[in-house]
């Protein structure tokens, strides 16, 4: 079987800044593949080459088997693109934006309905209300919707959850699974961790190099530390407090409790003894197992 | 095809969407029409006049009479103090002094050559002559009629005479706005083809919406044509609106064929369009593209002859023109309004708009990228 994507060595460079470098991997089929990273690690980018709209400096890239730089024209009848930004014609209303994208790849509504009506059965009940002024859960479906209707074999989705409540979040992730029996295979970038275990496989990317490829649970079976959740009521003194401490690793806020690691790997009474010492007395301390973000931090403190 | 025909329609729906876009397109050509046609004038009327008469004879208040009786001049301030009218025309109080030294009846009496003395502010170069002109017309007229009297009174003296009739031609009363009118129904449907097409496409830009179309295989002279076509027939509307209103409010003749007419305004348009899209693939924003257009527009349209005479620029300039649209289609407006002109006159115009058209919209379909 043939891979989706195939990239090797690409760069790009703005000026002075490497905004991608040296980017290698590969995306099979019918997979979800997750960009994972923070802002500015260069995700957009990488998209806006995968989707024809860049053209790379350096290496090679090839998408359904065609080159991005010769084959853009072929290439873009398969690709579905939903940038980061809502880029649909807020003017015209959901229905007007849907056949204007059906019109423009020369099909119809009609033709691939069935390929958006689960998703596109949540906003037909406001489809002449102009998209620019439905919830942002809607105009995610919307643009999900529009970025569907031609039947793409690839669908590359970039940030689709940045800025939706966390039901709509869900919601989306629900969708995305069920498109797979499609033969759909698709590309997401997303600054959220915890969306990261919804994919098959993911790249954790960082200043514009990707730092670690693989499943979801293997990324995390990698955390190489045993970890801890501390918790206790004044959140950001403990912290402070745990990172003066000597025998800690690292100490990060993680939801309303810190994750540690410890030099020796574990917890001792000195601990709770320093603790006290420094007044946080209520301190509750549980081994954890690490999560995608653990490992990010970790691998990221290991570049610098 | 039905793509192109789709993308037109999403455009048409977006524009009437826009509400004020939509009203602006039709009250702009009515106010342009009834503003500027019966404002922008050359026709020099009541020039202040200030008058130092030293000689106070009937022959110098026959002069200033025969002044003050004429439509051009108007006779501002008299006084006897030359530094005073000095100051008086260093304030912009009258444009013109005109002194009559003592003895200038008595010269006159005598049949020797009287003096006049005349000042004029030249501040605005091209007025000034003229006033100078009219000012010359009148008191050569004046000396006519000395002449006659004193050919009665001595009738044995024969006066040689050339006399000339003339007629003015395509414009018989030199209706300043049948001139006018023909050149500002252009600066309309040049302001049209340039601001509304480039705009729109620099929008698309910054609300990110062509980064959607540009992933779609909508052919780049689809997308081109299907922004062009909305705003060449708003083009085209206009102007209809802007005849009409020059037939019901000014009764502007109309000598030659309308259909010619939009025949060359659609060519213009083209142009016009091309260019005006071919400025957008470069601005990155809106307030980029507005100052490169206007600073283009206000070029062509200032050149174009609408005030000046063409002939009259300089080499350079003329040459320029070769690729002024503007200029093109302000002379066949006139010619074909005016003159009635036929195709075959204007050919060489025509030949030329149909080239500029296919250069400048080639070159925005050519500069559009789809791929950064």
């Amino acid at each position: 079987m043939q891979n989706v994507i195939e990239s090797s060595g690409i760069s790009k460079n703005f000026g002075t800044t490497k905004a991608l470098n040296d980017i290698s991997f590969s995306v099979n089929e019918s997979e979800i593949f997750g960009f994972i990273g923070p802002d500015g690690a260069g995700k957009t980018t990488l998209f806006r080459i995968i989707t024809t709209l860049m053209l790379p400096d350096e290496g090679e890239i090839k998408v359904l088997g065609m080159n991005c730089t010769t084959d853009y024209k072929e290439l873009r009848k398969n690709i579905g693109y939903m940038p980061g930004r809502f880029s649909l014609y807020q003017d015209l209303t959901v229905e007007e934006n849907l056949n204007f994208y059906a019109t423009v790849f020369g099909t119809t509504v009609e033709e691939n309905y069935e390929l958006i009506s689960d998703i596109y059965s949540h906003i037909e009940p406001f489809k002449k209300r102009a998209a620019g002024k439905l919830s942002g859960g809607m105009k995610q479906k919307l643009a999900l919707s529009c970025a569907l209707i031609h039947k793409p074999k690839l669908l590359v989705l970039d940030e689709p959850t940045t800025g939706v409540d966390a039901v709509s979040r869900s919601e989306f992730w629900d969708m995305l699974g069920k498109l797979r029996q499609h033969n759909i295979t698709i590309i997401v970038s997303t600054p959220y961790m915890d969306e990261a275990m919804r994919c098959d496989k993911v790249a954790l990317i960082q200043d514009g190099k990707i730092l670690a490829i693989d499943a979801p649970q293997k990324i995390r079976d990698g955390f190489s530390r045993k970890l801890f959740t501390v918790k206790s009521v004044e959140k950001y003194k403990l912290i402070n407090t745990l990172r003066k401490y000597p025998m800690t690793l690292t100490a990060y806020p993680f939801g309303d409790s810190v994750h540690v690691t410890f030099i020796n790997d574990m917890v001792d009474n000195s601990l709770f003894g320093y603790l006290i010492k420094e007044g946080i007395s209520d301190v509750v301390v549980q081994a954890a197992e690490a999560g995608i973000e653990d490992r990010f931090l970790e691998l990221m403190n290991k570049t610098e | 095809m039905r793509t192109i025909l789709y993308l037109i329609r999403k455009e048409f729906i977006q524009i009437f969407r826009n509400k004020f876009i939509s009203k602006a397109i039709f009250a702009v050509p009515i106010v342009q029409m009834l503003i500027l046609v019966p404002a922008i004038t050359f026709e020099i009327k009541n020039v202040k006049l200030g008058i130092i008469d030293r000689d106070m004879t009937s022959e110098s208040r026959g002069l200033i009479s025969k002044l003050e009786g004429s439509t051009f001049f108007k006779v501002s301030f008299s006084t006897f103090s030359e530094s005073e009218a000095n100051s008086l025309l260093h304030r912009n109080k009258c444009s013109v002094i005109l002194q009559i030294p003592s003895g200038f009846g008595r010269d006159i009496g005598n049949a020797n050559p009287a003096k006049l003395l005349a000042t004029i502010d030249a501040i605005n170069a091209s007025t000034a002559p003229l006033s100078w002109a009219y000012l010359n017309g009148i008191i050569r007229d004046y000396n006519m009629d000395l002449i006659t009297e004193n050919i009665s009174t001595n009738p044995l003296v024969p006066l040689p005479q050339i006399q000339i009739t003339n007629r003015y031609w395509y414009n018989e009363m030199l209706n300043y706005k049948y001139y006018m009118l023909p050149g500002i129904l252009v600066i309309l449907v040049t302001a049209i083809g340039f601001l509304l097409a480039g705009l729109n496409m620099v929008r698309e830009k910054e609300i990110g919406t062509i980064e959607q179309i540009n992933v779609t295989p909508v052919r780049k002279y689809h997308f081109i044509i299907a922004k062009m076509v909305p705003f060449l027939l708003i083009g085209l509307i206009d102007l209809a609106l802007g005849l009409v209103i020059g037939k019901l409010a000014f009764n502007i003749p109309f000598e030659g064929s309308i259909l010619l007419m939009f025949f060359c305004a659609s060519l213009f348009l083209i142009a016009v369009l091309g260019l005006a899209l071919f400025i957008s693939t470069f601005s990155g924003t809106q307030q980029q593209y507005m100052f490169i257009a206007f600073f283009c527009m206000i070029i062509f349209i200032l050149m174009s002859g609408i005030f000046t005479p063409y002939e009259s620029m300089p080499v350079w300039a003329q040459d320029f023109n070769l690729i002024n649209p503007v200029a093109y289609l302000m002379r066949i407006n006139r010619m074909v309004m005016l003159k009635g002109s036929t195709i075959h006159d204007i050919s060489r115009e025509l030949y030329s708009l149909a080239v500029i058209a296919i250069c400048f919209s080639a070159l925005a379909v050519r500069r559009y990228r789809k791929t950064a």
